[in-house]
């Protein structure tokens, strides 16, 4: 689960790792009065979306006086903001975030990610602040500085300055370095993080390191034990879609063709939607309705499916192993009837039951079309999505 | 013969009372030689009762003692599944086999750590456990789709893994064992070290290596292969088609930071030498064709 900058600049705090001072907005005249309030001469206005490369799109502007942090919100406020993260049709800035400036003598980056191979939380230090991570790995893969933590004992100060020095900290900073990295460490670990980034972190030129950005996402798994986390969901950012599919303990997730998918299993779900496109097609979503799919799940997904005006034909891949195929079957055909199917529906059916399952299809009435195997459902689904074109 | 377990296995189920654990039991019970294979549940607040007559104990260590069990399989809730994990490594078994879906990462973290250097394996979470056909079978898999052959199944999935048998056994081919080594991102054994056990194995021919996005296990095991392997292995990867940054359904599952996608996985693999297909339909014909040279 992603969070704003400002909820990330919030959790930050909490954990000793010092944040510039600012205010969350949702309207012009909330952000004018909260430049008032903080004082000072220069402003950073912020767009708060969930995407990163914001600062590239225009959605981040200096102030120098109130009526420029009027003119930075009034162009920021419902801007559709495209940034490499967003896709081609952005997102609708709706939250701004007002700070105060900063004199930025030097910028690092700082990063924390579970290392999968090596089973360790890893902490990631570059003296290229405030470029795209992957850029720096991909050209200047030597200057990023990584720390693989033990759990055991946490970050040590001996690590904490190394990687410090490593980037560029100074000397007289290198006890703030500690807090710093000190606190992501234990904000990451205490909040189930799965990612956490401060980029750029800064130096000032009165050498008081400051986190400019920060970014976090958490794992869903652990959600349950984080309900100050859960409170700093944004439903705005998420894809109504999905919203609506998590309601039903359904795995879904948009993409940009027109064949529907309805598979069970994460696995299958994706083997699915690849052979679509090793046919000729092009898959509508990604779904997988769990290994106990109910008829109740099964019509829901088929609603979620045709919410989508791009639709043009579905497939139902099921391999039955604890799902019993004539189960899967009745609900099938339960929610066709139920929604009144307007696009030509291929079902493969597999496993337990599946000859049980495949007379339940064949005697419904429905125009249903049966695919033999994975191979022979793709091939049909992709002729029938380009025959209704 | 078969890797990591066979009919003589004697298996603990943590999580045995609970609603899935129930269900689970029943069918690994009722399948070939399960009925002198699940020997104890472990439920500290059910100890002294039964479950279709197999005795509850109150710790996985009172299980493992009064009945000579080596092997734990667990169901136990994600909140307490690491827990349960750790219990099982404490009294020291062989193998542990996580069903669980949806353990926190960090917990998984925590659990990895205080397994090193003790002797037991780990294979999950959120996986479908394994099988040695008309022996054993230790997880949610369907039995009856699999049948006894030469072919090892090593795969992050679950049904994909059950597709992948299911085509081996249309064919004709059948199984040493299969092993489902989960879709979590910090997990027990990889791929690399169920290939491993594969080459050792007597009993089996070939492999079929089942991947998918994210990570880079894949990878680091076509090495190891390129290297290693005596026998052929047949390889997919899903994901050709996922979007980057997305988690699709398994949490191991996303492209993240340039990593993980399915393409640079596939070209590492038939650069090492695995026979790879693109189509998911193809993977057991992919292996007749192999095996018949």
């Amino acid at each position: 689960m992603k969070i704003h900058e400002y909820q990330g600049k919030e959790i930050l705090r909490q954990f000793g790792v010092p944040v510039p001072n600012g205010k969350p907005c949702f309207s012009v005249e909330e952000a004018v009065e909260a430049a008032r309030e903080l004082g000072g001469s220069v402003w950073v206005v912020k767009a708060q979306i969930h995407a990163g490369g914001r600062g590239k799109g225009g959605g981040v502007k200096v102030a120098k006086s109130l009526d420029e942090v009027r003119a930075a919100a009034q162009a920021i406020l419902g801007m559709q903001l495209v940034t490499h993260q967003t896709g081609l049709e952005g997102q609708v800035v709706r939250r701004l975030l007002i700070e105060e400036g900063a004199a930025i003598a030097k910028e690092f980056y700082l990063g924390m990610v579970i290392d999968r191979a090596k089973q360790r939380v890893a902490l990631l230090a570059s003296s290229e602040g405030g470029m795209e991570i992957e850029e720096v790995a991909a050209h200047y893969s030597e200057k990023i500085h990584k720390v693989w933590v033990d759990p055991g004992t946490g970050l040590k100060d001996g690590e904490a300055d190394t990687v410090a020095r490593a980037i560029g900290v100074p000397e007289a900073a290198l006890a703030q370095a500690r807090t710093v990295l000190g606190g992501l460490y234990r904000a990451f670990v205490e909040k189930d993080a799965m990612l956490a980034e401060i980029n750029p972190l800064v130096l000032t030129a009165d050498n008081h390191l400051i986190a400019l950005d920060a970014k976090f996402n958490f794992d869903s798994n652990a959600l349950y034990r984080h309900p100050e986390i859960v409170a700093y969901r944004d439903l705005d950012e998420e894809d109504p879609a999905e919203i609506e599919a998590s309601k039903f303990e359904l795995s879904y997730i948009s993409l940009d063709g027109d064949i529907g998918c309805l598979v069970n299993g994460a696995g299958l779900a994706m083997a699915t939607m690849d052979i679509i496109k090793l046919y000729g097609g092009s898959p509508a979503n990604f779904l997988d309705v769990g290994g106990g799919a109910s008829k109740e799940k099964v019509t829901e997904a088929f609603k979620l499916m045709l919410k989508n005006p791009k639709l043009k034909s579905i497939l139902v891949n099921i391999f039955g192993g604890i799902m019993k195929c004539d189960v899967i079957a009745e609900g099938v055909v339960a929610a066709a009837r139920e929604v009144h199917l307007t696009v030509p529906l291929v079902v493969r059916l597999e496993g337990t039951n599946v000859d049980m399952g495949k007379k339940i299809l064949a005697e419904s009435g429905l125009p249903i079309i049966s695919g033999n195997d994975m191979a022979d459902a793709a091939e049909k689904v992709v002729a029938a999505a380009k025959g209704k074109k | 013969m078969s890797i990591l377990i066979n009919k003589h296995t004697r298996v603990m189920t943590q999580g045995m009372t609970g609603k899935v654990g129930q269900f689970h039991t029943v069918a690994c019970k009722a399948y070939a030689s399960g009925a002198n294979c699940f020997v104890a549940g472990v439920n500290p607040k059910k100890a002294g009762e039964k479950f279709e007559d197999i005795p509850v104990y109150a710790s996985v260590r009172e299980a493992k003692e009064q009945t000579g069990a080596t092997v734990s399989v667990i169901y136990v809730p994600p909140a307490g599944a690491a827990a349960a994990i750790d219990e099982a490594v404490e009294a020291e078994l062989d193998l542990v086999i996580c069903i669980t879906e949806g353990i926190p990462v960090h917990d998984m973290l925590r659990t990895r750590y205080r397994m090193q250097g003790k002797k037991t394996l780990l294979i999950g979470p959120n996986c479908p456990g394994l099988i040695t056909p008309d022996e054993i079978k230790i997880g949610i898999m369907p039995g009856h789709i699999h049948r006894k052959g030469r072919i090892g199944v090593v795969s992050r999935s679950g049904t994909l893994t059950y597709e992948a048998v299911g085509q081996l056994t249309a064919l004709g081919l059948g199984q040493s064992s299969c092993v489902g080594i989960g879709g979590d991102p910090i997990n027990g054994l990889k791929h690399l070290d169920v290939m491993r056990l594969f080459n050792d194995d007597p009993e089996t021919d070939a492999v079929i290596m089942v991947g998918e996005i994210g990570g880079t296990d894949e990878e680091e095991c076509a090495r190891w292969i390129k290297a290693n392997m005596k026998k052929p292995v047949v390889g997919f990867i899903a994901g050709v088609t996922a979007p980057p940054g997305k988690r699709m359904g398994h949490a191991g599952a996303i492209i993240s930071g340039g990593q993980g996608g399915a393409d640079a996985k596939l070209a590492v693999m038939e650069e090492c030498g695995i026979h790879i297909t693109r189509n998911p339909a193809e993977m057991g014909r992919v292996m007749q064709r192999v095996l018949k040279g």
